[in-house]
């Protein structure tokens, strides 16, 4: 007891666990409960209760209330439905002209502002396609199919890949140095040879689309956050469930709104990719030094001036670190948008994957790699430059690179003309290598996988049968034997004891929607994934970040390959696993801790690092050796950042669960990836989508309110 | 007396949502407790005072103590929430936007502790700015800005941008920038605090040759006292927000108006801040053959004075004799008075 009356809290949490497992105990399973499996739910079964809502009929299958809630929320996913449906097909009709049949015809608003914007995005992704690659669409848009047929030059040419190469070695060069030069020219060619080039500025071209605009709108809407408390409040929740919500879920609703292809793609990228970028503007405008605004309005600014002369240049490194974000977040949106149709790398990865060929996988998924790193690197090397001076250079030197740039253009031309000549009769390979002409690895890698196969079949499967049996099945199965009720009490008693009224009530809000949808039971085993790849993966992150930290050059030599790692569109990562793992739980899971470990390991090394080097000292004269320093001063000090880590770890793993259906798992995810194919299935993935960024909240305002108070009691920041 | 450019009647800032009808239940009693107890912050308390043209007023106080609400009421970075305020006769908070930024356009000038230079403008490009502005053509303001550049001694730096100058530099760059209009009014806030000691007496000293060369009217706000005696043609300093006493330094140093302002004036080295003139008799007998200027600081000519054993004659600029003083006088003064005294 003196223990106890010594360490409230410690009581408290016991308290909370015996009445969690005291409900789990005295709540029996309901002898008729199954885990429902495929498409039950929606098969009418004579032992279904169902009510009617708002006008629409739910139907479930009732266990006691303690057990599982009834699925109260489970009309919203028809609703949400039914609304689409409606404001698609039947509100607010206008009479619209049609160019075709000549005549008037009735269209609803709604559809006709969606087929408009869709037809300009498919326009200037087009447009981009054809200055890339060649093409004559564009030209038609302005003209007609007659006028082409008559004037057969009419065709924007291309760029031959070698001068879309030099551009981008010459753009890394102005924006860096030597180093991402070289590096961007290699890709490039890399690229080119391996036969990836179509399908490369494909992707590209979205990019060139999506990020622009993202960029505009998101900088808009920053800047408006930041002058009106009113629409920054407005704007807080939508930001955080975005930020949270796996990208795959998104694209269930842009599939009814907008269709198929890459217009819907690029649109939904858009959705996906303001957030951040709202996000940090809003960072930097704030990180502007107030004097700074004081000297601007001193200056005699006025509002506008005070915007852009003063605040945006200011914020100028945080709002390009926003535009890195809209980059990554576009490309990796990319690669995931060939669900819904989105040409490119993304949709060639997505064909290997599904006819199980690994070598060409590996490819298109190394391509994809590498572009990703390009245009990161690219990106932030921007927003660290510094402004020049250059008032003092001549027009030579001041215009060096652009000189370049048009000396390459025309050597690129004289190229590919000599190309006609020299490749005569076959693929001007100096123009464009053509998809699949270039060389190929994929027999090498295919047979490496075989032989990978045929060697360590046994290990790999002892180890994968025994993963399953005796760790996930079990596992799986105390999850699922959690009552809806004691989960909600635990969880909300969590909340209580860390973060008082306040923070239990949202949790408490954010865990009832997940239990009054229809997918509680689904919701259990994407946790249970969760856990299992955030437990590994914190564990092999604070190990190996704690390790690395020890020597100040493995430390930055990790969180470079931290920073590598983490511009890969998850989606790359089922490669290698499927590669090794074949299709089952294990693979996902691995892809999980794989991609989890990333920011376990990062918020380590970083947390460790942001111990005060007075302390250090301190600690080394108060006589420490390595171990205690550590355990005594390192790891207190660091936590509260290390923290933050697990909750990026979370959220990490659930993308990565999620993004995992696609081998096959059954979760919520599975649930996303068929309403993708169900033409009723917006409302169903959107639901499921906002009940993955629920959990990821849970935990996120759990872990967050923690941080704060501990940082509060140690007076760190 | 020189005209009255500014003039505060009864100025009050008080931070917290209700604070203006706070202001208007107290009928101007402010209590800073009362206030605090219902989330209100006290800035500024009750300020009034003027300041004639080519005067320099410092405002001095710790940190805390409403001197930086008071100026940036006084350019409006902050409205004041009640009082008056006026600038060379106009009602400056009835001015809307517009006038607003003419007049700071115009008529003001302000240099900040931090530099609160543009990290991504050169140094003539920070000082122009204030220029391009107002409209000014590049061209005009660049030349104009080179102009200023001399003036604070930076040329050959021009081109180099703020982060690659030194504090000291920095605040050149800051003080051209707010010169470069050739605003009537000055406003300094805490512009040497973030520099090193020596640095801080090598740009008072600069700042007092600008001054003499341009007569600007000045506000100057500062946490160093030593600094306001230096610079101060009146001190106001300030406590919670209220001006605890404003005057000139040798009136603040020989007359301290309360036990909080003394605590300053214990430690200030007298001889240093009075001028004969402050501590001379009105006598005129008895005078030996020495004559000391009325304006002279004391530490410059105690060692002269302190070898007569007669009076020593004060003269004025005409060479009049208009006071005496004699050697234990500036004992008494440099070493009498002090809280061991008292």
């Amino acid at each position: 007891m003196e223990f106890l009356k010594k360490y409230p809290k410690t009581f408290q949490w016991l308290f909370l666990l015996i009445v969690f497992f005291a409900l789990c105990f005295a709540i029996e399973v309901p002898e008729t409960y199954k885990f429902i499996r495929g498409q039950a739910e929606f098969v009418k079964d004579p032992n279904q209760s169902s009510y009617v809502f708002l006008g629409k009929e739910v139907r479930y299958y009732a266990f006691d209330v303690f057990w599982r809630l009834p699925p109260l929320l489970g009309w919203l996913p028809i609703w949400i439905n039914d609304s689409l449906f409606f404001l698609m097909n039947e509100w607010m009709p206008i009479e619209v002209w049609n160019e075709d049949t000549q005549e008037f015809k009735s269209r609803p608003i709604v559809l006709q502002i969606s087929r408009n914007l869709t037809a300009f995005m498919t326009f200037l992704i087009q447009l981009i396609r054809e200055v890339l690659l060649g093409g004559l669409e564009t030209i038609v848009a302005f003209s007609s199919w007659d006028w082409i047929d008559k004037n057969p030059w009419a065709e924007l040419p291309g760029l031959p890949w070698t001068i879309v190469a030099a551009g981008a070695a010459i753009l890394s060069y102005k924006v860096s140095g030597k180093g991402l030069a070289l590096f961007a020219g290699l890709t490039m060619i890399y690229i080119s040879i391996f036969g990836q080039w179509k399908p490369s500025m494909q992707t590209l071209s979205f990019i060139l689309v999506a990020a622009p605009l993202s960029f505009i709108f998101g900088l808009g809407l920053g800047i408006a956050a930041f002058k009106s408390k009113r629409v920054e409040k407005a704007l807080y929740p939508i930001l955080l469930v975005m930020q949270t919500m796996p990208q795959y879920a998104v694209l269930v609703p842009a599939l009814v709104l907008f269709g198929v292809g890459d217009h819907a793609a690029v649109i939904i990228t858009m959705v996906v990719a303001i957030p951040p970028m709202i996000l940090l503007t809003i960072l930097g405008l704030r990180a502007v030094p107030p004097e700074v605004i004081e000297a601007g309005r001193m200056s005699g600014c006025n509002n506008w001036q005070l915007m852009f002369k003063v605040l945006i240049p200011t914020a100028r490194r945080d709002i390009l670190i926003g535009v890195n974000q809209v980059i990554m977040v576009c490309f990796s949106m990319a690669v995931i948008s060939a669900f819904i149709g989105a040409k490119g790398l993304g949709f060639n990865l997505l064909l290997a994957l599904n006819q199980l060929n690994i070598g060409l996988a590996l490819e298109a998924g190394l391509c994809i790699s590498l572009i990703a790193i390009l245009l990161d690197k690219m990106s932030l090397a921007w927003a660290n430059k510094q402004t020049d001076y250059f008032g003092n250079l001549t027009f030579f030197q001041r215009n060096k690179n652009i000189l370049f740039f048009a000396a390459t253009v025309i050597v690129g031309i004289v190229l590919a003309y000599i190309g006609t000549f020299l490749f005569k009769g076959s693929f001007n390979y100096l123009f464009e290598v053509p998809h699949n002409k270039g060389i190929s690895t994929a027999d090498f890698w295919n047979k490496g996988v075989d032989w990978i196969f045929d060697t360590f079949f046994v290990y790999i499967k002892a180890f994968n049968t025994w993963l399953i049996q005796e760790v996930l099945q079990p596992m799986r199965a105390l999850y699922l034997r959690m009552p809806a009720v004691a989960t909600i009490v635990l969880v909300v008693g969590a909340g209580y004891l860390i973060g008082g009224i306040r923070s239990a009530l949202v949790v408490c809000g954010l865990t009832l929607f997940i239990a009054l949808s229809p997918w509680w039971d689904r919701a259990l085993v994407t946790t249970y994934m969760a856990t299992f790849g955030v437990i590994v993966s914190c564990t092999i992150g604070f190990t190996v970040g704690t390790l690395c930290f020890q020597n100040k050059r493995s430390a930055n030599f990790m969180l470079g390959v931290c920073d590598i790692f983490q511009t890969f569109p998850s989606f790359v990562y089922l490669i290698p696993v499927m590669m090794l793992f074949g299709i089952t739980d294990t693979s996902v899971l691995i892809a999980v801790i794989v991609y989890a470990t990333i920011p376990a390991t990062r918020y380590t090394i970083e947390g460790l690092r942001s111990v005060p080097a007075g302390l250090h000292d301190a600690a080394t004269m108060s006589g420490v050796n390595k171990f205690q320093r550590l355990t005594k001063i390192e790891f207190p000090l660091a936590f509260p950042h290390m923290m933050l880590g697990i909750n990026q770890t979370i959220v990490f793993a659930l993308f990565m669960v999620i993004i995992g259906a696609f081998i096959g798992t059954e979760d919520l995810g599975q649930y996303i990836l068929k309403a993708l194919s169900d033409k009723k299935g917006a409302g169903i993935g959107l639901t499921l989508g906002i009940c993955v960024a629920f959990i990821a909240l849970i935990f996120d305002n759990l872990i967050r309110s923690w941080v704060e108070k501990r940082k509060k009691h140690l007076g760190i920041d | 007396m020189a005209e009255t450019v500014i003039k505060c009647e009864n100025v009050y800032k008080i931070f917290g949502s209700n604070a203006k009808k706070m202001l208007q239940e107290s009928n101007g009693n402010v209590d800073a407790k009362t206030f605090q107890k219902n989330g209100c912050i006290v800035g500024v308390n009750n300020a009034s005072f003027e300041v004639s043209k080519g005067e320099m007023l410092v405002v001095m106080g710790l940190s805390g103590s409403g001197k930086s609400t008071l100026l940036r009421c006084i350019s409006r970075l902050t409205d004041a929430t009640g009082g008056k305020i006026f600038i060379e006769g106009q009602d400056l908070l009835q001015l809307n936007n517009k006038e607003l930024i003419e007049l700071r356009r115009n008529k003001m000038g302000m240099v900040f502790q931090s530099f609160a230079l543009l990290p991504h403008k050169t140094v003539v490009e920070n000082i122009a700015f204030p220029l391009q502005i107002k409209g000014i053509k590049t061209e005009d303001s660049i030349s104009k800005a080179m102009d200023m550049v001399k003036l604070v001694g930076l040329d050959g730096r021009e081109n180099y941008f703020p982060r690659e100058l030194s504090g000291g530099q920095q605040q050149r760059v800051g003080i051209a920038r707010s010169l470069a209009v050739e605003p009537d009014i000055w406003f300094l806030d805490e512009p040497f605090s973030a520099l090193d000691p020596l640095i801080r007496k090598e740009m008072q000293d600069e700042f007092l040759r600008l001054q003499e060369k341009l007569q600007k009217t000045i506000m100057f706000i500062t946490h160093d006292f030593d600094e306001a005696l230096k610079l101060a043609d009146r001190i106001a300093i300030m406590k919670d927000g209220i001006i605890e006493q404003l005057d000139t330094p040798a009136n603040i140093v020989l007359n301290p108006a309360t036990e909080y302002v003394r605590k300053f004036t214990e430690e200030v080295p007298r001889e240093k801040v009075l001028l004969i003139e402050d501590v001379m008799d009105a006598s005129k007998n008895d005078l030996g053959d020495l004559k000391v200027s009325k304006d002279e600081i004391i530490e410059n000519v105690a060692e002269k004075i302190l070898t007569q054993e007669k009076a020593v004659a004060v003269i004025d600029s005409k060479n009049e004799i208009v006071g005496s003083i004699n050697p234990t006088k500036i004992i008494n003064t440099v070493f009498g008075g002090r809280k061991n005294n008292n």
